[in-house]
Formats: C-alpha cells, structure tokens, sequence
C-alpha cells in the first residue's frame, strides 16, 4: 500500500506538470481545450492526495509500523484521535496536508470560475499548479511519507506527549487552510497581472476564499495561544516566537488586503496597493511555512537544519522576485484616476488602517528576523524578547482599534462634519463614562496603555451597537417589524457590512482581554507541603493533598502515570477546587531503566483552570520526584527481568508512596482578569466572518439565472 | 490649496512618519537587544554584568538543585566548553539533558545567572534526520 | 513492481480523464465574454454603492443634500454601465 501511496505523489507531481502546461498553451494560443484539460487535471490532482492521504491515515489508524512516519509519530497506545492527527506532527505529513488542502481548494475555485474568467483562470490553474507542484516535489525527491523500515519496529515512538491536546491538533490544518486559501486570490492576481485584466474581476472571484483564509488562518493563531495557555506550564498564550509571529504576519496583512479590496471594488482605486499586498500575504504564508521547518532562527519549535530549507528559500525567491517584475511591468495598466476625495471617508481609512496594519508586520517581521538582521549589519547575532515586541506593537493596535472605531461610522466617499457629530456623539459619551468610571472605581489607571485600550474597547462597541441599533429603527421606519425582526433583516440584507461590525466587537473584546490579563495579572510561584497555604491574587489557596493515579489520565492523553496536587482557592464566599497535575509518559531510552523509564521519559503539564468571566484561575504543579529515585534505582535492580504484571506492581507502589509521604511540590498559581474575553472574542470574530461569508439570496439567483442563459446558449448554437 | 499640492503634502507627511518610525524601531531594537552566544563565546569573550542569550545543550548528569533553583551546565552544540547556569522559575515540560537550551541572563563570577522564567527548551527534534526519539 | 504498476495504472487514469476535452472537443462552451462579465460585475458593485449610500441616508450619515449629490453621480455612472452592456450584448448600436 505504500507504494501505492508513493505512487499518487509522484503521478500527482507529473499531473501538476502537465496542468501548468496545458493551462499556458491554452491561454497563449487560444485553445480551450488545452484549457479544460489543464483544469481537469487539477481535479485529479485532488483525486489522488486524497487517496494518497487516505492511504497515510489508514496506516496510522492501524499502527502499521513498516511505515517510518507511523514508527515515528505514532504507537499502539497512542488514543485514536491523536492517530488520526499525528499525520501533521510530522514535517512529510504536513507537506502532504499542504498539498492536499491546496489540490481541493484549488479544484474548488476553479470549478467555481469555469465559465468566468477567460483569460485569467488558465495563469491562475498554472500558478496553483505550479505551487502545488513545489510541494509534490519536496515530497517526491526529498522528504517522502510513504517511506518504509526495512526493520518493522514492535513499538512506535509515540505522539509527543506535548502535543496531546485537541487544541494543538486542529491547530496545524487551520493554519494551512489559511496559508493555502490566499494562495487562491494570489494565483488569480498573478493571472490578473499577466493578462492586464486589472479591473476588480480577479477579486470579485476570489474574495470569498480570501476572507475564509483570513478566518481559519485566525482561528488556528487563536487555538495555538489557547493550546500555550492551558496546556503548557508557564501560564501565558503569546510569547513572540518566531513560529507565533510567522503566523501572525500573513494574518495583518491578509486583514489589510480584506479591506482595501472593498476600496478597489467600490472606486476602483488601490490596485497596485492590492496585488502587491495579496503577493505579500502568500509569500508571507510561505515564509510562516518555512519558518517552521528550517532552523534558521532560534526557537521552540526550530529544530536545527532541516533537509528542505534552501529549497523553500529558492521557492520563496523565485515567487518574490517572479511577482515583483511582474508588478513593475503592468505598472500602466494599474493606474487610475480615481483620487480619494477626503480624508474624512471610508477609502481614507481604509488606507490608514492598512498602514498600520502593514507597519504591525514590518515592525514584528524586524523583531523575528532581529538576529539574523543584526548579524549582517554589526556581525554579532543579539535578539530582542517579548519586552520589546510588546513596547512597540502597543502603540499600533491602540491605534488600530481606534480605526476600527471611526471606520464603520464613516460614509464612503466624504463625511460631513455634521454626520460625524451625529454619529460619534453617543458613542464618545460611553467612552468618556467608561474613561471616568475606570479611573474612579478600578486599579485600570496603573496602566495608562490598558485605561486607554478600555475606552477605545467601549467606542467601538458602542459604535457597533449604535449601527445596528439605528440600522434597525431605519428598516422598522419603513416596514413597521418589531425590534428582533429588523434587526434580522438588516444584518441578512447587509451582511459584508454587519458581519464586519461584528468582527470589529470581537477583536476589540479580544484585545479588552488581553490588556487586561497582560497588565493586572498576579502571578505567583511557590513550593508548598500538603496542608500549607498561601496567597496568590485574590485567593487563598490551600495544598489539600497530593494525588497520584496510574493508567487514568483524565485528560485522555495515554499517559501511565499522573502526579497531581488538590489545591482549594478561596475568594470571599467563592470556593473553588483545581486539580493540576504533571503526566508522565514512558521513555524508549533502556539506559533509564525497567522501571525507571516509567518517570524518565517525557512529561507534561496538565495545567487546572477555572474559566470565568470576569477572572481565570490558573494553577500548575512541578512536583517533585527526586525522593522517589532511591526506590526506582533499587526497582531498577531487583525488578529489571520481571514479568509486566510484577513491574506493573512495583510501579503502582512506588506511586503509592508519593501519594503517602509527599515532598513539597512546586506551583504556579495565576489569577487573571478577563482572559476569557479573548476566546470569547475570537468566537465573535468567528461569527461575524460567518455572517460577511454567507451568500446572498440575490447572487443565488443571479448565478441561475446565468446558467439558463448558458443553456439557451447552447440549444441555440445546436439548431 | 489646489489637489495637486494637497496631494504631495500628504506624501511628504506619510513618508516622514514612516522615516521617524524607522528609525524609533531600528534605535529601540539595537538598544533592547541581547547577544547571541554559545558557551565558548562566553568563556572566551564575555562581559560580566551584560545580557545575553546562551544557547547550547543541557550536558548529561550535570542538572542538580541549589534549594530553589536548579542548577545545570550548558555545553556548545558541537564541542565540549561548558557553562554552569543557576536558574530561577518555569522550567518548560521538554527540558531534560541532552536537549538544546536557550536561557536568558548574565555571567556572575564564572556561573551564568539567568533571568526568571527566561528558559526556552526546544521541542525534540522530529524535523531533522538525526533523531533523538525517546 | 507494485509502485511500477501503481504509476503505470494511475497514469491511465489521469490521462483518461484530461484527454477527454482535448478528444471530444468543448462544444457546449457558452461562457460570457470577459467585458460583459466585467460590466455586469461593474452593474452590480454600482448598485451596491447606491444601495449603500441609502443606508448610510438612513443611518444619518449623510445629510439629505448630500445624499442627493452622491445618488445623483452614482446613477450617472449606473446609466452609461448598462449603456455599455447594452451595446455588448447587441441591444444597442454603440454610442
């Protein structure tokens, strides 16, 4: 089968070939079934990464350990959910998954597009050939997933114990999705650029699939911080790495693009401004993807030279330097008359907040790429920390969320100052009130940042409200409806815009939790026995006692041994019970012992928290097993040639002991405001893309409409 | 003031602040940031009381405790000039011996004081040819 | 030989699938022509700015003076896109 396998990828890098080829011979000379056949072969293409890919899966859902990748990444005890995802924790499966989700996406579109653009739809099927290709290629020559042991291992190695969690497996094909979703609207601009059809054709088709991008590319950012926050154990979702930051850079400038797309298609300016900024977010999605894999930089997630860096560093270059001169040359037929009329409107902005947008990316691509920069220019390689990305990008998103406030308040074309003064009157009202409450009630003022991003938080969502509110009362003026149903009608009829809004509020609630959890969070560190108390926050927490089970992990990570506290936190009335504890999964190293491989091997953090509203309580435990080695090196001897139900004993006692006459252990107690408003918040953002996603009835009818048109078309060339 | 002149105003203004803001970021970065080195850079050059980033690996046997802290030895990733570090905070889950450090702070006498919490380990390499599964 | 055979049959697969246009021709090819579909795409953006400008009316953005301006304008460029569909689509001698 896994020749099979192997078979697909390179059958597949031959079909891409072929694609690319007959899409440019169809375009250049005209043939349209050069054409038809060129995107048919993007179909196969699709049909055989997802055999290929169902081959990989099968193997792993059966543990077949011929398979390197299965051996590597996965075994027998291994839960079945982490089976199925383990095929990404690895760097060949995750090429695979990149070119799976770009063979499907880019059949989608081009299904979607094959009675539309012309002339531009064969250069796009070349590029997502092309694209497609590099992956297939990597996968062929270098690093290929169906590679087999010549010696069939009885064990796998395991899925890394760090990356058991649902959060971080959902996380990598988010990401993709994003990544490969603006290759979509990349792939058509390039053809847009080639043909000079610069008109906003190529965006009408593709904005969809760059807002879906835009929206998994931020879900996946969102589940990594989620997964960091409540599966590692140092309590924070955000500590600038580079592997966070690549990520994050497509995203701002993905945003900038959704934006600055609707200036193009409403007067038809910014074109240069647009193609250059959808090149920018794909090569940037090619950079994040590279990041990951290459070692270049100095990271968690780096992991020394890699086999397949320089070749994603050429691909990067060739798409860089390929795109560029493309740009310069069709400088002319980019140009427009249209001017901004004001600085006062919604195109100005638009190209404000694209600015800063930018200028956030630039910023936190100097940080990332800081050591490698430092050393061309003064020849010793320094980095800066999160201190500094924090300095700098504040100032930027306090700005950004003040766009976000006046944007949607903003006619197009210009405002006058009396619809300004209409518009901004309520909301600055609730802002000043918020500003004034705050600074009289609250600890906010310790941090000027946080007060500020709180009064700009409450602009904007009064603005939201406002719109939606006085939208409503419009729609009930002429139709007479009740409240819930204008409103209805109103979000429904203008869905781009309201589902907009609706983001705005979930990204200004996201930013509301993380200024505050950054600024007012207590945090504290302790070593505690059984029965001590102490302080952290709010709370009181006691360490009750400690808990130690085997082959029961509650968190369904398969690990045998699991080490724990319970600790009560007391806040006023409110008593809460956390239970945090440290698994402890089995090493392969024989070095460590029969028994000993048992508390050798790697171990995570289960990290406890209590989600609320209005605060997280947040607990780790470190505890600590250095009494416990005296028993295990003795286990060790007696027990090393005994049967797996004596070592399994042994073990089970040596784990009671811990249970009975425990050291003190170490905790991380973090008592946090408003953590949760970022997931709430995302959940938002979420909800509002749905909205600005969904298709309306209006364009349903049109498409019929145009396909009776085609028919009739036919019948009549026919008679 | 006619568009046209309206119009270059607005890019001298745009463009000046994208100079100024250049160079607030080029200024702050070269002044918050700390120098890369490996233990040999540090045994060989190394200026006491200044920040920098030791990266090296975890020498096997050489964790131990100093009461709170935890103490260990860091070595170049190819050779064997090593450091002594004295640690303070969240020691991350992959951190064992062996494995490839980052850690904050500055050498103190011949020990390198890290900073709290400034401990970065590397996830196991299953990226590169040369694994070390467990 | 299992992978030879894999390729081989594979191959015939996909050559089966992407020869058929270029064997049996595209005769039911009744796409719109790119200017039309340019003018249509035009036709609906410009409604949807007219449509945009009313809300923005509604909402008192706009004072009712300068709505007026901007519908006017707006359904000036409204009237020639169509003018000009017209003509692609054979209703009208060109202008």
């Amino acid at each position: 089968m896994a020749s099979l396998g192997s078979a697909c990828l390179a059958v597949g890098l031959l079909t891409a070939a072929y694609a690319a080829t007959a899409s440019l011979y169809g375009a250049r000379t005209g043939d349209r079934r050069a054409v038809v056949s060129g995107r048919r072969a993007i179909y196969c293409l699709a049909g055989l990464l997802i055999a290929a890919t169902v081959v990989l899966q099968s193997a792993f859902l059966r543990t077949d350990l011929s398979y390197r990748l299965v051996a590597e990444g996965s075994s027998t005890d291994t839960p079945t959910f982490y089976k199925l995802t383990a095929m990404w924790a690895t760097q060949e499966g995750s090429l695979l998954l990149w070119a799976l989700l770009m063979s499907i996406f880019s059949s989608a579109v081009l299904f979607l597009t094959r009675r539309s653009l012309r002339e531009i739809a064969p250069y796009a099927t070349a590029v997502l050939a092309g694209v497609a290709g590099f992956f297939l290629l990597l996968m062929v020559a270098w690093e290929n997933p169906f590679a087999t042991l010549a010696v069939v291992p009885t064990e796998g190695a395991g899925l890394n114990p760090l990356l058991r969690h649902p959060a971080m497996m959902i996380h990598p094909p988010m990401l993709y999705t994003g990544y490969v979703g603006f290759s979509i609207p990349f792939a058509f601009a390039i053809g847009a650029l080639i043909t000079r059809r610069t008109g906003a054709d190529w965006i009408r088709a593709t904005r969809r699939f760059a807002l879906i991008a835009w929206t998994f590319l931020g879900a996946g950012i969102l589940l990594g911080a989620l997964w960091s926050y409540s599966e590692l154990g140092w309590g924070g979702y955000w500590a600038w790495d580079p592997v966070e930051n690549a990520s994050l850079m497509p995203w701002l400038v993905g945003t900038a693009f959704i934006h600055s797309i609707m200036v193009q298609e409403k007067r038809g300016m910014l074109k240069v401004w647009n193609v250059s900024l959808v090149i920018a977010t794909f090569v940037l999605a090619l950079l994040g993807t590279f990041l990951v894999r290459s070692g270049i930089l100095d990271s968690i997630h780096a992991f020394g030279a890699s086999t397949i860096g320089k070749q994603f560093l050429a691909f990067i270059a060739v798409v860089v330097v390929g795109s560029a001169w493309l740009v310069v040359s069709r400088l002319d037929s980019l140009r427009t008359t249209a001017r901004l009329d004001s600085l006062m409107s919604r195109e100005a902005f638009f190209l404000v907040n694209n600015l800063v947008l930018v200028g956030l990316c630039v910023v936190i691509l100097w940080g990332t790429f800081f050591p490698l920069i430092s050393e061309a220019m003064t020849g010793e390689e320094a980095s800066v920390g999160p201190p500094w990305f924090d300095r700098v990008t504040t100032p930027l998103a306090l700005v950004l969320v003040a766009l976000a406030a006046i944007g949607p308040a903003l006619p197009w074309r210009r405002a006058t100052r009396l619809g300004l003064a209409r518009a901004f009157r309520i909301p600055l009202a609730v802002a000043a009130v918020t500003l004034v409450a705050l600074v009289a009630f609250t600890a906010a003022p310790d941090s000027p940042t946080s007060l500020a991003m709180f009064c700009l938080v409450a602009l904007v969502l009064a603005v939201v409200v406002r719109e939606l509110a006085r939208g409503a009362a419009a729609r009930r003026t002429i139709t007479g409806d009740p409240w819930p149903r204008a409103l209805a009608q109103l979000v429904a009829r203008n869905r781009r815009r309201y589902g907009g809004y609706l983001v705005h509020a979930g990204i200004a609630l996201l930013l509301l939790g993380v200024a505050a959890s950054s600024a007012f969070m207590e945090q504290r560190d302790v070593r505690a026995s059984p029965g001590e108390s102490f302080r952290a926050g709010g709370y009181d927490i006691t360490y009750e006692r400690p808990t130690a089970a085997i082959g029961r992990d509650p968190a369904g990570t398969g690990a045998p041994i699991s080490f724990g506290a319970v600790l009560t936190a007391r806040r006023g009335d409110d008593v809460q019970t956390l239970r945090p504890a440290r698994n402890f999964f089995p090493s392969r190293d024989p070095s460590t012992g029969a028994i000993g491989r048992f508390f050798e091997g790697e171990a995570t953090s289960e990290v406890d928290v209590r989600w609320g509203l209005r605060r997280d309580l947040w607990a780790a435990i470190r505890p600590d097993i250095a009494e416990l080695e005296p028993a295990i090196r003795e286990a060790n001897a007696k027990f090393a040639d005994s049967s797996g139900d004596v070592q399994a004993l042994v073990i089970a006692a040596i784990v009671e002991r811990y249970r009975n006459d425990s050291p003190p252990a170490a905790f991380r107690v973090i008592d946090s405001p408003l953590v949760s408003w970022i997931w709430i918040g995302g959940a938002i953002v979420l909800l509002g893309a749905l909205i600005a996603l969904w298709p309306s009835p209006d364009a349903r009818l049109r498409r019929v409409t145009s396909v009776y048109a085609a028919r009739l078309g036919k019948e009549l060339s026919r008679a | 003031m006619d568009p046209h002149r309206k119009r270059r105003l607005r890019l001298v203004v745009a463009l000046s602040a994208a100079v100024l803001l250049a160079g607030a970021l080029i200024y702050t970065s070269f002044s918050a940031a700390t120098q890369a080195s490996t233990p040999s850079d540090l045994l060989a050059s190394a200026e006491p009381g200044r920040s920098y980033e030791l990266t090296g690996k975890v020498v096997a046997d050489s964790v131990g405790k100093d009461g709170d802290k935890l103490t260990f030895r860091v070595r170049d990733r190819d050779g064997t000039a090593s450091v002594p570090v004295t640690y303070e905070g969240v020691v991350p889950d992959p951190f064992r011996e062996g494995r490839e450090v980052i850690v904050s702070g500055s050498l103190q006498g011949r020990t390198f004081v890290a900073e709290r919490d400034s401990l970065i380990t590397k996830c196991p390499s299953k990226f590169t040819k040369d694994d070390t599964s467990t | 030989m299992e992978y030879a055979l894999a390729v081989i049959l594979l191959l015939a697969l996909v050559a089966a699938v992407v020869a058929r246009p270029l064997v049996l021709g595209v005769g039911d090819d009744t796409g719109e022509s790119s200017t039309h579909e340019e003018l249509a795409a035009a036709k609906e953006a410009k409604y949807r700015e007219i449509r945009d400008a009313r809300l923005d009316l509604e909402m008192g953005k706009l004072t009712p003076e300068h709505h007026r301006t901007i519908e006017r304008e707006l359904r000036a460029e409204a009237i020639e896109i169509l003018r000009r569909l017209d003509v692609v689509e054979g209703k009208a001698p060109p202008a």
